[in-house]
């Protein structure tokens, strides 16, 4: 069986490295196109479909489970990121804030659901497109509303003394247009990355204390294996709150885009 | 005579002294979010967005320093 080969916890030499990253294509001759990785991607998007179109296929007014968990997750988003870092207006963007906060979290989970536990994201490109979107939408949205001009002046000059100008405008460019789409995808794609890799780090560190020649060593594997049963929670909080941080950063990116004043 | 040997990257260390910033940093934060809920309850579910946004921002130091780690190889 190809795939069950794929998806087999990979044999390999103790300290973990980047090649972890790298598993072979699901079929021969396939490679950047069908890995686990675009395979996960594609299931994410169908599971995120099916879902929300079954949920909401007979909406109740005592909610179901599948509807219930679709109305909180689409409540949350509404209430607590769109409303409260935009305001009014934000719930126009609740729709596209549930999308991408259900994408996240279920690739991201990936990384700790067992046979599949690694994530899409702790490869950079995923987060880079994500991220990609959510710059050119905020861009877009203070350009369309307050045109080119205008929108630059609101971002790149805050009020203040002429003459620190000059050294506020190249910070402020720097800040909102280069570094805000690169930590974006950064710190969703190290934190997906390092929580890999510490997993790995202890279930393979594991198994070399246990295959190490000093019998004192041997019990010290299921320490080991514990740390790793005790990180795989600590991945679990990671994941919510990155997925939740990318949205509120999102959203907080528009409402500054969107703001009158700086 | 050789007596020890270390081998390995020296990055790691170079990340652990990266770390020590952020760790501080996300600290304060906390530490902020906890004393001005203990002053003012009401103000918890106001400033909870501002305290993720801060720890991302300060966080982000930290796995910069992870990313790097294994570009400047």
């Amino acid at each position: 069986m190809v795939i069950s080969q794929a998806f087999a916890v990979p044999r390999s030499d103790f300290p973990p490295s980047v090649k972890e990253f790298f598993p072979p294509a699901l079929v021969d001759g396939a490679y950047p196109w069908l890995t686990k990785f675009t395979l996960l991607a594609w299931l994410a998007v169908g599971v995120i479909i099916v879902f929300y179109l079954v949920a909401y296929r007979d909406p109740k007014i005592v909610p179901g489970k599948a509807q219930w968990i679709a109305e909180s997750l689409y409540g949350f988003t509404r209430e607590n990121i769109a409303k409260e870092m935009i305001g009014h207006e934000g719930v126009k963007f609740a729709p596209y804030f549930t999308t991408l906060f259900s994408f996240l979290l279920l690739t991201n989970l990936f990384g700790i659901i067992p046979f599949i536990q690694i994530s899409p994201n702790s490869h950079i490109a995923f987060p880079v497109m994500l991220a990609v979107i959510s710059y050119v939408m905020f861009n877009y949205l203070g350009i369309r509303r307050y045109g080119f001009v205008k929108y630059m002046k609101n971002s790149l000059i805050p009020p203040a003394p002429w003459f620190i100008l000059p050294l506020l405008i190249p910070i402020e460019f720097f800040s909102t247009f280069i570094v805000r789409p690169v930590t974006l995808s950064l710190r969703l794609f190290a934190n997906m990355f390092a929580g890999h890799m510490i997993l790995l780090v202890f279930t393979l560190g594991g198994f070399a204390l246990l295959g190490a020649d000093a019998w004192f060593l041997k019990p010290v594997s299921v320490v080991s294996w514990l740390m790793a049963v005790a990180l795989t929670f600590l991945e679990a909080l990671v994941i919510v709150l990155q997925s939740y941080v990318f949205v509120v950063l999102t959203s907080s990116y528009i409402s500054g885009a969107l703001a009158e004043e700086h | 005579m050789l007596l020890a040997e270390v081998n390995g990257s020296l990055s790691a260390i170079g990340y652990g002294l990266a770390a020590i910033g952020p760790g501080i940093g996300v600290g304060i934060i906390f530490a902020a979010y906890i004393q001005s809920t203990a002053r003012q309850p009401e103000s918890g579910r106001i400033t909870l967005p501002y305290v993720w946004i801060g720890f991302a921002v300060v966080e982000a130091l930290a796995l910069l320093g992870i990313a790097f780690g294994f570009v400047f190889k």
